[in-house]
């Protein structure tokens, strides 16, 4: 086992960074022009990421699988991007923000990291206004916030529920600005299916054109890995379809450490599953707990006639509904953070108290919110002694102004009226904590390999809050990447292009075309899907919202006797010299077939439950999550050794120096 | 549910294509227009036939990936939705549903239902952005404030999704509507007014390179929109257009 050097700056934490970016190597920009970086994923990190470092200067090479940069899935974020602004004036500050962020993430975070997130985040909204980013605003033309979970300010900008489309947009028009100077090439269409390092270091990766099917060669002097998380590993999970873990694994698998694998965020607010032929859930967005009041009935009974369709939720009297979080909440209410309106949720499902078909759902009300709205709008268009109906008209309006797409998809997909109707939801899989482990510079431990935004495992502790993961992507790219991967590149100015003709690339090559063999000759009894589906279950049932001890050395045994079959038996139809998308299908599934036996070893050695990790036998009296900071205060990164369960476990402590530990408590 | 399938099947961009008939059996209401296909695929392939390959990747409306053209119309009968939101409660036993690729000029196709659209990320290249650079320090966000109207117009201009079915929707194969709203987000902010009379030219004339028809004011791009995008902005292109036009 050995000690990880995280590389933070000595000093006052709120000089770090400052200090830092006055201590680093700097390249000229005549050097830039010799130098090579490859971008792996065009999301808020890689899009951001590839126009800066475009900008700067140097020659910038991306890759994504999608068939334009702009669709990554940033896209779908809906709710908002944090930042310290403290323009409500309701005093917040880089402090709080810190603050909040590391008592959200369950003190299993870097304090130097999450105190830079909170102090470049204030640049982020500029830089997207200065980019013509519509963010909403207020009437007398300044920008709007909202709240979110786990915070007790109003720090979140927004774009009605598309913040995450207008920031990637805002990302993708930089990369086409430089794109169009000849600084950016983007290669769509394209997979990373491995790392090249030579003498150590990484200098390239091996892709495939998934039009043609070819095996290419790119090499440059560094590789950033910005493809986001492994949330998929799940098969249910609010992440799109070609999320994968390939670009990470691989590089896990060249050498560098993974850390903190079993931290995945289960959101709460996701609509409910409906049958075995679902292929994908969706995020109802944490904005909604602004104004959405979550509850399940008191009594069984009703539980029971609701399920049955004998009773409507409407019809139930105000003091015969349980509104959870509000009773076992109150400082926070709606708006505790996501993983312990999860549990919560779980816990009233698990008791018998679900609403749906499946007992697996719970109510997401807008009625006391569009009442509120309705009477407050008569009140300021000075209307005298309004009927119900006429306030209910004015409240839906004004709901339907502040989050219409929203409901507009609830409706489509579930065919109920959410102004007429509670929401029903459930937790689902949505993002993932863990990634390739990076020091103070997002540098992985293969010098000269990078990771971004959701791939790396730097700023969530154990828990993300809402409206942080566009906030680290964009800090990342926009501000952090570009200065510190200068430091290292200022010692390649002489070092000239990189050639493919290496050995190194020969073998990773080969290495390469050796498997899509492999996995193309299966004997062809099941399809991809089918061993995806399985793995899902395994990790939704054993790995999901609570574990224990038993049942992950379960989910250890069972996913390595699934992975064997796979590659025995799996069955992938067509050609890999043409587009095949079962081939690409299962080149992913193939990669969290082994993450996911590394993910439930992680959860397995952790005793403790903290964040979105939470282990059956550590918990209080109240069943809230019971850390150990004694044995656990640190970052568990892996390195690979061959079986996934054979991984070496090697730790970075994490110190506290400016923030007490505490235990958690939104109560 | 059962359902007679009609679909476009081409094996590359050289090939030549044809329709191909399937019957699909056990079609639930539940389930999403994609997640049929996916059944339908997984059935094709048991049997050992090659499976048909369609583009889709969020599967919730945003990231304009899916790209049907369902019984005539592009992402189906449903309004104001992407082929990946449109569920088969909107179908009914026994139902004869023809799915084909976009059809442009300008799109044209990889495999199957899978179409080029590069075009479109070229149209943006050719000036959809701010000259700003990102790691330079630009004034605080509430320095410039932009009325609510103008806000809110460039944001619903903005929501494109850059599907393409606005050209798959046109009896030209314009791009128009996509080509507009782009330019509209920009020019309804005042960040966008510096770069306004080289950002429309520029765009239009790579819109014109890439094959795209010409616009006559059918308004089907508008129908077809799964975002709503309005005429408008086409109007306030075209306005744009004129105005930098005149001024050289």
């Amino acid at each position: 086992m050995g000690i990880l050097n995280s590389k933070v700056p000595s000093g006052p934490l709120a000089d770090k960074w400052t200090k830092h970016k006055n201590e680093i190597d700097l390249v000229n920009p005549a050097n830039k022009r010799n130098i090579d970086i490859i971008v792996v994923g065009t999301g808020l990190a890689g899009g951001s990421a590839a126009a800066t470092l475009a900008e700067l200067g140097y020659n910038v090479k991306t890759f994504c699988y999608q068939d334009s940069p702009r669709r990554a899935h940033s896209i779908a974020a809906q709710g908002g991007v944090n930042a310290a602004k403290n323009y409500q004036g309701d005093g917040d500050s880089v402090y709080r923000l810190f603050y909040d962020t590391i008592k959200g993430g369950d003190y299993r975070s870097r304090e130097a990291n999450v105190y830079r997130l909170a102090e470049v985040s204030t640049n982020i909204i500029d830089q997207c206004v200065a980019q013509g980013v519509p963010f909403a605003r207020e009437y007398g033309g300044l920008l709007d916030n909202r709240s979110f979970g786990g915070v007790l300010v109003s720090r979140t900008f927004y774009a009605k529920g598309q913040t995450g489309q207008q920031l990637l947009l805002g990302a993708y028009a930089a990369m086409n600005r430089q794109i169009q100077r000849g600084k950016i090439k983007s290669y769509t269409r394209h997979e990373m299916l491995d790392l090249v390092l030579v003498d150590g270091k990484a200098r390239g990766i091996i892709a495939r054109n998934l039009v043609t099917g070819e095996i290419e060669r790119h090499s440059a002097h560094a590789v950033v890995i910005a493809s986001g998380g492994y949330g998929n590993l799940f098969y249910l999970s609010t992440y799109c379809m070609g999320a994968n873990v390939m670009a990470a694994w691989r590089t896990h698998k060249k050498g560098a450490f993974f850390a903190n694998p079993c931290y995945t965020q289960i959101h709460p607010t996701c609509i409910p599953v409906s049958g075995d032929h679902q292929s994908k859930l969706t995020l109802m967005s944490e904005s909604l707990r602004n104004d959405g009041r979550i509850w399940v009935p008191k009594k069984l009974e009703d539980a029971q006639a609701i399920r049955e369709g004998r009773l409507k939720p409407t019809e139930l009297a105000e003091e015969d509904r349980d509104y959870y979080l509000e009773r076992r909440y109150p400082a926070f209410g709606n708006l505790v953070p996501r993983d312990v309106a999860s549990r919560a949720a779980k816990e009233r499902c698990d008791a018998g108290f679900g609403v749906n078909k499946t007992g697996e759902a719970v109510y997401l009300d807008f009625d006391s919110a569009i009442m509120r709205y309705g009477r407050e709008k008569a009140m300021t268009s000075g209307m005298k002694d309004p009927d119900d109906k006429t306030i209910r008209e004015l409240g839906e309006k004004i709901v339907e102004a502040k989050y219409g797409n929203l409901f507009q998809m609830y409706e489509k997909i579930v065919d109920e009226n959410p102004y007429k109707t509670p929401m029903k939801i459930y937790p689902a899989v949505h993002y993932t904590m863990g990634g390739l482990w990076v020091d103070y510079n997002l540098q992985t431990t293969i010098p000269g390999c990078y990771a971004a935004g959701e791939a790396n495992f730097s700023d969530h502790g154990a828990n993300r809050l809402g409206a942080s993961a566009l906030m680290q992507g964009l800090a990342d790219g926009y501000f952090v990447l570009p200065y510190t991967i200068g430091d290292y590149l200022s010692d390649d100015i002489r070092t000239g292009p990189i050639p493919t003709d290496s050995p190194e690339f020969d073998a990773a090559e080969n290495d390469v075309r050796e498997r899509i063999k492999k996995l193309m000759s299966g004997s062809g009894i099941h399809t991809v899907d089918y061993y995806h589906k399985k793995l899902g279950k395994i990790m939704w049932n054993k790995c999901g919202m609570s574990r224990n001890a038993k049942e992950l050395e379960e989910a250890m045994e069972e996913i390595a006797a699934l992975r064997k079959d796979f590659w025995e038996n799996v069955k992938v139809p067509g050609t890999p010299d043409s587009k095949n998308q079962e081939l690409e299908k299962a080149g992913r599934v193939a990669d969290f077939l082994e993450l996911g036996e590394l993910f439930a070893k992680d959860a397995l050695h952790r005793n403790e439950s903290c964040g979105g990790h939470f282990r059956e036998e550590y918990q209080t009296e109240e069943g809230e999550a019971l850390r150990d900071d004694e044995n656990f205060k640190y970052v568990a990164a892996w390195e690979y050794a061959g079986e996934p369960k054979d991984a070496k476990l090697h730790k970075e402590d994490l110190e506290y120096e400016n923030i007490k530990v505490k235990t958690r408590s939104y109560k | 549910m059962k359902l007679y399938l009609k679909i476009w099947r081409q094996k590359d961009a050289k090939s030549k294509g044809a329709m191909v008939d399937y019957t699909l059996d056990g079609v639930e209401e539940d389930m999403s227009f994609l997640e049929m296909l996916d059944i339908l695929n997984e059935d094709l392939i048991a049997k050992g036939e090659e499976p048909v390959e369609f583009d889709h990747d969020c599967r919730e409306g945003i990231c304009g990936t899916c790209s049907l053209m369902i019984n005539g119309r592009p992402h189906g009968p449903d309004s104001l939705i992407t082929a990946c939101q449109l569920h088969m409660r909107s179908f009914n036993d026994g139902d004869e549903i023809v799915i084909e690729p976009w059809r442009a000029k300008a799109f044209p196709v990889i495999k199957d239902l899978i179409t080029d659209r590069s075009a479109f990320d070229r149209i943006q290249q050719a000036g959809g952005y701010i000259s700003v650079n990102t790691s330079g320090r630009p004034v605080d966000a509430n320095a410039i404030p932009i009325e609510k109207e103008h806000a809110d117009d460039s944001f619903n201009a903005a929501t494109c999704i850059g599907c393409g079915a606005c050209v798959a929707a046109c009896k030209n194969a314009s791009a128009m509507l996509f080509t507009s709203a782009k330019v509209s987000q920009f020019a309804l902010l005042p960040q966008g007014q510096v770069e306004a009379a080289e950002r429309v030219q520029n765009m239009v004339r790579q819109m014109d390179l890439e094959g795209f028809g010409n616009c006559t004011n059918t308004g089907a791009c508008e129908v077809e929109c799964p975002k709503g995008i309005s005429l408008e902005n086409i109007a306030r292109m075209n306005r744009e257009y004129l105005s930098a036009t005149l001024k050289g």
